[in-house]
């Protein structure tokens, strides 16, 4: 992986913003507050219609908020000029929006020229960018969008959105038109990217699977913008608010939690009590891939490798489901199912 | 490396043909072979005829005739310039504006600047401002006006909203979407509506000369009215490939122009 230096994320605070459209009609936001710290990845998940998307569109001033706050690193946004603040936070939709008679080069030039970046210093930006998101430079930069799958137009997108190296990402959707293949893969992709650059990204989705697998905390939505719940996702998991947050969880709380354990976190049994079988887990995968290999071997325990492929233990149904213990206790027999 | 270099040229130039490939099409060639034959065959039709008559003597000669082109050039682009002074910044400006009432009565005008025969028009022009070349482009303008607003709105207005969302979350202001995304991606559209204008425009200009505006309508009135065929035939084939030189040029600079990519 290419090592780069970057600017990692400022706090974000939202006092009491609302948003309507027609004085008669209720608000599309309504007195939405929220603190996010700096490096923190939000996720906002609703339905549709909910008013999440509005919501992250006021932090740039996409939609201008009728009332309220929006505090970015100290500053109010709302007494900066909207296009110098969007020049200083990156901006991923679902459609991309990639501009067509742009190369892919040009597109992701676009926020350094408006700085007013040199030409060298945006060319190597590009290089770099491009080999951060994994489309090798030479043969790609000099094409159009047209000529480029939908995976690896978002993937333009994210670089084109990163390239000044802003500070805050808002990201709507963003993987919601691939193919699940290609969504897992960018999810995982940018997952990796956030580990070493340490934005601060509020993301909007209406799927709650992947905030559970990106958000460093997740803010459960319901019309007008209401925080239901504002947690981890391990929290979210264990304690759902109420039935609303619940239905969102969907089948499998106890599935879904174990994922987000890893197998070093649980108490392992000796070497000697996993069976013969060839399944195997590594103790840097979660307790549902071992969930998966203990259902695999039968049933029986499995052996826990390190990193270097040496049995360092055995895990079980009951190691696993032990791990979990604690956690899933408060989970009514009918919301765990 | 220096391998790796060469494949992606390759690739490049494997990219690039067909759109370079593109640029000598049989159509291409098409529109100025007609033009060759139909005046070589005026030619040979006129020189076949013999020694023309005093009247036709009067018409038929190079210099009046290439007066009576040049004329009639000056007229049609001048006009259409003029149109797209005023009809593109115009359909940029009703493009951006929500007002329906605003947009439905520039559009019923030029509408009606079309619907209207354009002998109606030329005519009342003349009697409101007098005859004369700067009339005749006047009129010209009214008349060809709809197709360059219209496409330049509709070329605006067709560009996908992402686009323009994404553009705007960037930090670009309204004048550099303007600048670098809308007009760029509007400029098939928009030259498609000049084009149309243009070839109007030759056309409708031969009735200039009912206002002593000149142009190649005069050899045709002057065929006309002394029933000498020979003249009406070398003003109406001379006329015609003039408006198919001036669509395979607007043709030539649309496909010129036309942003890569798309």
């Amino acid at each position: 992986m290419i090592k780069t230096t970057s600017t990692s994320g400022v706090g974000i605070t939202l006092e009491n913003v609302s948003k309507s459209y027609n004085s008669s009609a209720p608000a599309a936001v309504d007195n939405f507050s929220m603190n996010i710290n700096p490096g923190e990845f939000i996720m906002l998940v609703g339905p549709s219609g909910c008013g999440k998307t509005t919501t992250m569109k006021m932090i740039n001033r996409i939609i201008e908020p009728t009332s309220g706050k929006i505090i970015i690193d100290g500053q109010d946004v709302l007494s900066l000029n909207p296009s110098f603040l969007r020049r200083n936070i990156g901006y991923v939709i679902q459609q991309i929006g990639l501009f067509p008679h742009m190369t892919i080069a040009e597109n992701i030039s676009v926020v350094p020229n408006l700085l007013g970046w040199s030409k060298d210093k945006t060319a190597d930006r590009v290089e770099e960018l491009l080999a951060l998101v994994e489309l090798d430079g030479g043969s790609f930069a000099r094409r159009y969008p047209k000529e480029l799958s939908g995976g690896q137009q978002q993937r333009v997108g994210v670089a084109r959105a990163l390239a000044a190296d802003p500070p805050v990402m808002l990201m709507d959707e963003p993987f919601g038109a691939t193919d699940p293949i290609t969504r897992e893969k960018l999810q995982l992709e940018f997952l990796r990217l956030q580990e070493s650059m340490h934005k601060t990204i509020v993301f909007v989705t209406h799927d709650f699977d992947e905030a559970l697998k990106l958000g460093d905390r997740i803010a459960v939505l319901s019309a007008g913008s209401q925080i239901v719940q504002f947690d981890t996702p391990a929290n979210i998991l264990s304690n759902p608010a109420n039935e609303y947050v619940s239905s969102f969880i969907g089948q499998g709380a106890a599935l879904k939690s174990l994922a987000l354990i890893d197998v070093a976190q649980a108490k392992l049994l000796p070497a000697s009590a996993a069976t013969s079988s060839p399944h195997s887990v590594a103790t840097f995968d979660n307790l549902r891939t071992a969930l998966d290999r203990v259902v695999l071997a039968g049933g029986h325990p499995v052996a826990v490798l390190d990193e270097a492929e040496r049995v360092v233990g055995a895990i079980g149904i009951e190691e696993i489901s032990d791990a979990l213990g604690a956690d899933v206790r408060n989970l009514s027999p009918e919301k765990a199912v | 490396m220096t391998n790796l270099a060469q494949t992606q040229t390759q690739l490049l130039s494997v990219q690039t043909a067909p759109s370079q490939k593109r640029f000598f099409t049989a159509k291409r060639f098409l529109t100025p072979l007609l033009i060759v034959v139909a005046l070589g065959g005026l030619l040979i039709f006129l020189a076949a005829r013999g020694e023309p008559d005093k009247i036709e003597a009067f018409a038929l000669n190079w210099p009046y005739m290439l007066a009576r082109v040049w004329e009639h050039t000056v007229l049609a682009v001048s006009a259409t310039l003029l149109v797209a002074i005023i009809a593109i910044p115009a359909g940029i400006i009703l493009s951006h504006t929500h007002n329906r009432w605003v947009r439905g009565f520039v559009l019923g005008i030029a509408n009606m600047g079309q619907a209207t025969p354009a002998v109606g028009v030329i005519i009342l022009f003349a009697l409101i401002f007098g005859i004369g070349i700067p009339t005749a482009i006047a009129a010209l303008v009214i008349y060809a006006l709809l197709p360059v607003l219209r496409n330049t709105m509709v070329g605006i207005s067709q560009i996908d909203a992402s686009v323009i969302e994404s553009a705007r979350g960037m930090g670009m202001t309204t004048m550099q979407i303007l600048r670098r995304v809308e007009l760029p991606l509007a400029v098939p559209v928009i030259l498609a509506g000049f084009r149309t204008a243009l070839v109007f425009s030759v056309g409708v200009a031969t009735i200039a000369t009912f206002i002593n505006a000149g142009g190649l309508g005069e050899v045709i009135i002057v065929g006309l009215k002394l029933s000498r065929p020979a003249v009406l035939v070398t003003g109406a084939i001379v006329v015609s490939c003039i408006a198919l030189l001036m669509d395979w040029l607007a043709g030539l600079a649309e496909d010129h122009l036309r942003p890569k990519g798309v």
